[in-house]
């Protein structure tokens, strides 16, 4: 009750349905190749157009490669989901951000950083990080492509409003621990399942004290303790990231804005259904041993001694063992990028601990930015000079790696060490071995060839 | 897709896994397609055939003994990615049923408005049927969406299952969202005017 998530939500309810579901409106709905052919098909068939198409933005990133992008897409079932998006963008007279364009990248990063996410929205799109436009003061969630065409038909979707939880993580995170390895840590204690059904606000010092870099990765990784969306209530940071991007309010539209905006926190009487606790002492860099993102060990801790079937699996998969310590494990890729961690602050910290080291000759390393905007700012800080300098290559943006549905796969059996959100089994290619971890951990694995503790080289 | 739901009877499919994701039912590189068909052929690929395309025998998809229009599952089934073909897989392999004592949101949903009804049971529950079909292939298992109710034939245990009324309706009737809400736009018109 009286929860921020109450307040977004409660202002863009329709209607109830009776026995039945909430009618909510939708202040954005984005759209990508790949969860979106079929609403337009549907929404043919139906002979519908779109209800608010000024209010959707596609872009395609997860089949995008991230070399040659100016040549044909060489895979002719990527190259056709791409072009589809296209040909439907035109069709329903929808904004779209192709390939190529300076606009373009992963939805999660450029939404955010055109000033399309806005504070007090509420924001879909077919893809479970959705969550991550929260970092905004949003109410964003992933749906799926049946719930893509309700909103394309009525900019309106049918859902039970979720349970709402407050997550706080008080203290000041220590040296080389970051936003990621908050995420990882909270998904370890609540488990990928512990917080389905619910929408979590984050707060506590740790929070407000990241950036909004910090704060887009935080909720990127929401939904992998299974909840609909995790979202901060803006503030200064907030109002500072957005001032002046290309779709934000601008003039006296800004000044009104903000000071509605300043209104959206919970209220000193919000009762959540669920409160957790947290303290960053008790934090460190972490990695995924496993083979959901819940199964997360601190860097110096050892993989646990026992667990059940499911675990098994998972360790035989990975190929490693119950009780054992992982540092100075050899690896064979390094990934930076995704929704997760492929902004600015990820390069910086990624380029500040490699700086002056060299690459480990036997690693391969894909550094994806997660927009062209990203790209560009890498260059003028001079990012790519430091990078190229320690032996690494800068390649174009895209989903790439996190999901491999381009070229970017990693071979079955070998270890990568990646920023991403997902170490499902093949999630990065069939066979694949994922560790999660920050830009931080991905950069020290990168110049020293095994699973090291970044804090030694910083 | 839109077939309309009553009572169903039928043995079942055991996956005795828990956290199955979304990745594991229908794998990325099977997401390039612009339609919905053919999915099902590619359900759970990578635990059904081995990478030169040789077939997992011990798999249970692949396990002759076991069929079915109800696939049974550990809890927590269906996290990770939202893709909708993952609902589209495992109704497409011929699934009208999924049993589990817990699903991820995103999926549930998807299920359900492709007309693949999710029951959530309780822990008990959900390890008795394990037991039972494990131990009998032929178990039946009764799901009745207008009581609400799901049972386990061999033992005659039942358990209550939840859904609103409104998506009950919806199944019974071959109903989906998208008619629902078109038929509602004056409401939505209405409520942007009152917002701006």
């Amino acid at each position: 009750m009286n929860t921020l998530f109450d307040k977004i939500w409660d202002q863009h309810v329709v209607q109830v349905v009776a026995d039945g579901p909430t009618q909510l409106y939708i202040d954005r709905l984005y759209c990508h190749e790949v969860t979106s052919p079929q609403a337009f098909d549907g929404m043919r068939a139906r002979g519908l157009k779109c209800f608010r198409p000024e209010q959707i933005v596609c872009m395609p990133d997860h089949n995008t490669p991230t070399h040659d992008q100016d040549k044909p897409i060489s895979d002719p079932v990527s190259k056709k989901q791409v072009d589809t998006l296209e040909r439907n963008a035109r069709e329903f007279g929808l904004k779209h951000f192709g390939m190529m364009s300076k606009d373009n990248g992963i939805i999660h990063v450029v939404g955010p950083e055109k000033g399309l996410s806005l504070p007090g929205m509420t924001i879909v799109c077919g893809d479970s990080h959705t969550s991550t436009h929260g970092a905004m003061g949003a109410v964003a969630f992933g749906i799926g492509t049946s719930e893509v065409e309700m909103v394309m038909a009525s900019q309106c979707i049918l859902q039970q409003k979720p349970k709402s939880m407050r997550i706080t993580i008080n203290g000041q995170l220590g040296r080389g621990v970051t936003a990621k390895d908050v995420a990882l840590y909270l998904m370890s204690k609540l488990t990928t399942s512990g917080a389905t059904g619910y929408f979590v606000e984050y707060a506590g010092d740790v929070v407000k004290n990241l950036t909004m870099e910090g704060r887009l990765t935080l909720c990127n990784l929401s939904i992998e303790m299974g909840a609909r969306g995790g979202f901060i209530a803006p503030d200064e940071v907030t109002f500072e990231y957005v001032k002046g991007k290309e779709y934000a309010p601008k003039g006296e539209a800004w000044d009104k804005a903000v000071a509605y905006w300043r209104t959206l926190k919970s209220g000193g009487d919000a009762v959540f259904d669920k409160e957790l606790v947290f303290d960053a002492k008790d934090i460190e860099p972490r990695i995924t041993y496993g083979t959901n993102p819940g199964m997360g060990i601190g860097i110096t801790e050892a993989i646990p001694a026992e667990g059940d079937a499911n675990f098994n699996k998972s360790l035989q998969y990975m190929g490693f063992s119950a009780g054992e310590q992982l540092l100075g494990k050899k690896i064979d890729y390094v990934f930076l990028g995704a929704c997760t961690n492929g902004r600015i602050e990820d390069f910086r910290a990624f380029a500040s601990l490699v700086k002056g080291r060299q690459k480990a000759a036997d690693v391969v390393a894909w550094l994806v930015p997660g927009s062209w905007a990203v790209d560009k700012q890498i260059r003028e800080e001079g990012l790519d000079k430091v990078l190229e300098a320690s032996g690494f290559e800068i390649r174009q943006p895209g989903c790439s790696a996190c999901l491999a549905m381009n070229d970017d796969k990693v071979p079955a059996g070998k270890y990568a060490v990646s920023t991403s959100n997902r170490n499902f089994e093949g999630r990065q290619g069939p066979g694949a071995r994922t560790i999660l971890c920050s830009p931080l951990v991905a950069a020290a694995a990168a110049v020293t060839g095994v699973i090291t503790d970044p804090r030694t080289l910083l | 897709m839109k077939q309309k739901f009553d009572i169903i009877t039928s043995t079942c499919v055991p996956l005795p896994l828990e956290n199955v994701d979304t990745d594991q039912i229908i794998p990325a590189r099977f997401l390039k397609a612009t339609d919905k068909e053919g999915f099902g052929d590619n359900l759970f690929r990578d635990w059904r055939y081995r990478p030169d395309g040789s077939i997992v025998e011990d798999f249970v998809l692949n396990d002759p003994q076991y069929s079915g229009c109800i696939l049974v599952a550990g809890k927590n089934f269906g996290s990770g990615s939202s893709r909708e073909h993952a609902a589209w897989a495992i109704a497409g392999y011929g699934f009208r049923v999924v049993i589990s004592s817990f699903f991820a949101d995103i999926h549930k949903n998807n299920e359900l408005n492709n007309f693949v009804l999710p029951v959530q049971v309780s822990e008990s529950f959900l390890e008795e049927l394990f037991q039972t079909i494990l131990n009998n292939p032929g178990t039946l298992v009764e799901v009745d969406l207008p009581n609400q109710t799901v049972t386990n034939k061999t033992t005659g245990n039942s358990e209550h299952f939840d859904i609103n009324g409104y998506k009950k309706h919806c199944l019974m009737n071959g109903l989906d969202d998208i008619d629902f809400l078109v038929a509602n736009k004056e409401k939505i018109e209405k409520w942007e005017r009152q917002r701006s």
